[in-house]
């Protein structure tokens, strides 16, 4: 009996401990934007792994991960939320929640995932576990009018701060008791904010505005105090170019004291004091940048270009300043991402329809993954980052 | 004198070549309505930070007026002024592509 039990015991555990059985902390997702598909990739050997399919317009989609890194939750242009597990390739939920999304957030404790609404503009919150929908918060600004949401992230506390694009307002919504939000709202904060991001100590909520120059800033140890703006220089300023493609703030960090932040409608990085939040110098770039991401560890700064120059990537040396490289990895640059710390960078190439990866320290290429119109990469390690 | 006539007759052949861009080109226009216009508009055109392109939501409004917000942009919004990248002939053939006149 006692062996029978022990071979049934066996027999179980090869079971459970199949191939299969693998953690996540390597895994990411590339966004296949025009298939309405993701691939499921890994960053140990740099390969892909599969796909999952019938995700809707993927145009612009975000992505963030369930703290335990095995859920990906996608945002899509269609309105829908897509829970998909990384782990078995395939959509763990799925619920057309809008009309039209841009993104979203994960609470800092987990348990929920906030939507932001361009139509209807607002943000909704579901229980990141079922999908099941905990809260809605309709974008009505102090003009009486629905706004688009813009700029959602999470900041520590369970809050979800965000902007409304139309009105020009923040606000701070506490969700610390989940069944009773608290919303503070800033009105007034400045004209058309297009993006923001949380710095990665959770401290301070940056949005861009398009309307105007500046960015307006948010002290989440100090909300009381209200929103102020700083660099007041940031933005289009006297003669300035076309802007093909909105910059991202995404990607923001901070080295030492100095972080780093796309130009809006020049060929410049803005190079940022965070103590005084003053610009502190410019350095000339091939274009207009779109991502200016801080490679981990902060010793270099990797850029990528709206049109016409979006088919280059440049790194830059940050304590001299200066452009060490250009690469070139394929025809439309959309999005980089590093893996957590940082000895690669993969690089989505939208119209040569492939993926690169890149040794940072050489710079050299050391894989490439073809891929159909990637956008977006995404990988496990931002679920234990704030603001991504 | 000859050459004179000579590009009197090209100039009124290239008319034509300037009311419908050439093939190649076209393609390049569907891809960039589709993905540059589309970060802002929405892949399918239903709308983003940028306005629904839908052939609905045109409908109402004149060829004319849709090529100038095309290549002049609209001051104080994100929408820029695409003449950098794109000429006449392009504007108008993505008017007709964005109203359903052409595939
Ligand atoms: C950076 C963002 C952005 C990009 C890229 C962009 N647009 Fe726009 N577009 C806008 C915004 C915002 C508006 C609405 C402007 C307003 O509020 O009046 C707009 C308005 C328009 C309109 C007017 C619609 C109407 O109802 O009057 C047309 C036509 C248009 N865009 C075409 C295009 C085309 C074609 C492209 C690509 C070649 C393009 N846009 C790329 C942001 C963008």
């Amino acid at each position: 009996m006692k062996r029978l039990m022990a071979l049934g015991l066996t027999v179980l555990l090869a079971a459970c401990a199949g191939p299969d059985l693998r953690g996540t902390g390597d895994l990411g997702l590339v966004v296949e934007r025009a298939d309405g598909r993701l691939q499921v990739v890994e960053t140990t050997g740099s390969t892909s792994l599969g796909t999952i399919a019938g995700l809707g317009d993927l145009s612009h989609a975000s992505v963030v991960f369930s703290r335990d890194e095995r859920f990906a939750f996608v945002f899509g242009r269609d309105g829908g939320l897509t829970k998909v597990d990384l782990l078995r390739r395939r959509i763990a939920g799925r619920v057309m929640q809008s009309g039209n999304s841009i993104g979203g957030a994960v609470s800092q404790d987990g348990s929920l995932v906030a939507v932001a609404n361009y139509t209807p503009g607002g943000v909704k919150v579901f229980d990141s576990r079922t999908l099941e929908q905990v809260a809605d918060i309709p974008a009505v600004g102090a003009d009486g009018k629905r706004s688009k949401v813009v700029g959602l992230e999470d900041a520590p506390g369970n809050r979800f701060v965000f902007s409304l694009y139309e009105a020009g307002e923040i606000w701070l919504a506490d969700f610390s008791d989940p069944k009773a939000p608290a919303v503070t709202k800033y009105p007034g904060i400045g004209n058309q904010p297009y993006d923001a991001l949380v710095t990665e100590d959770g401290r301070h909520y940056l949005a861009g505005l398009f309307g105007e120059d500046g960015i307006a800033m948010l002290d989440l140890w100090h909300p009381e105090a209200g929103v102020r703006r700083v660099l007041p220089n940031y933005g289009k300023g006297e003669q300035p170019l076309p802007v093909y493609k909105m910059p991202h703030l995404e990607g923001w960090g901070a080295s030492g004291r100095e972080a780093f932040l796309p130009a809006i409608g020049r060929h410049e990085v803005l190079v940022v004091d965070t103590a005084t939040w003053q610009e502190v110098g410019r350095i000339p770039v091939a274009g207009q940048p779109v991502f200016a991401m801080l490679q981990p560890g902060g010793r270099r700064l990797w850029v990528n270009f709206a049109l016409p120059d979006n088919d280059k990537v440049q790194v830059i040396d940050v304590p001299s300043r200066t452009v060490l490289a250009t690469l070139v990895p394929g025809k439309a640059v959309l999005h980089m991402e590093f893996t957590p710390r940082g000895e690669r960078v993969w690089i989505s190439a939208r119209d040569s329809d492939q993926v690169t990866v890149w040794d940072t320290a050489s710079l050299r290429k050391v894989a490439e993954l073809p891929a159909a119109k990637p956008s977006g990469i995404f990988f496990t390690a931002r679920a234990h980052r704030t603001g991504l | 004198m000859r050459g004179a006539v000579l590009m009197a007759a090209l100039a009124v052949l290239a008319l034509p070549a300037a009311a419908e861009p050439p093939a190649a080109r076209i393609g390049e226009l569907r891809e960039l309505v589709a993905q540059d216009c589309g970060s802002c508009h929405g892949m399918s055109r239903a709308g983003g930070l940028g306005a629904p392109l839908t052939a609905e939501a045109l409908a109402g409004i004149g060829d004319e007026a849709l090529e100038a917000t095309i290549l002049e942009g609209r001051p104080g919004t994100p929408m820029p002024p695409w003449r950098g990248l794109l000429n006449e002939a392009d504007a108008r053939w993505i008017v007709r592509h964005l109203k359903g006149e052409t595939p």
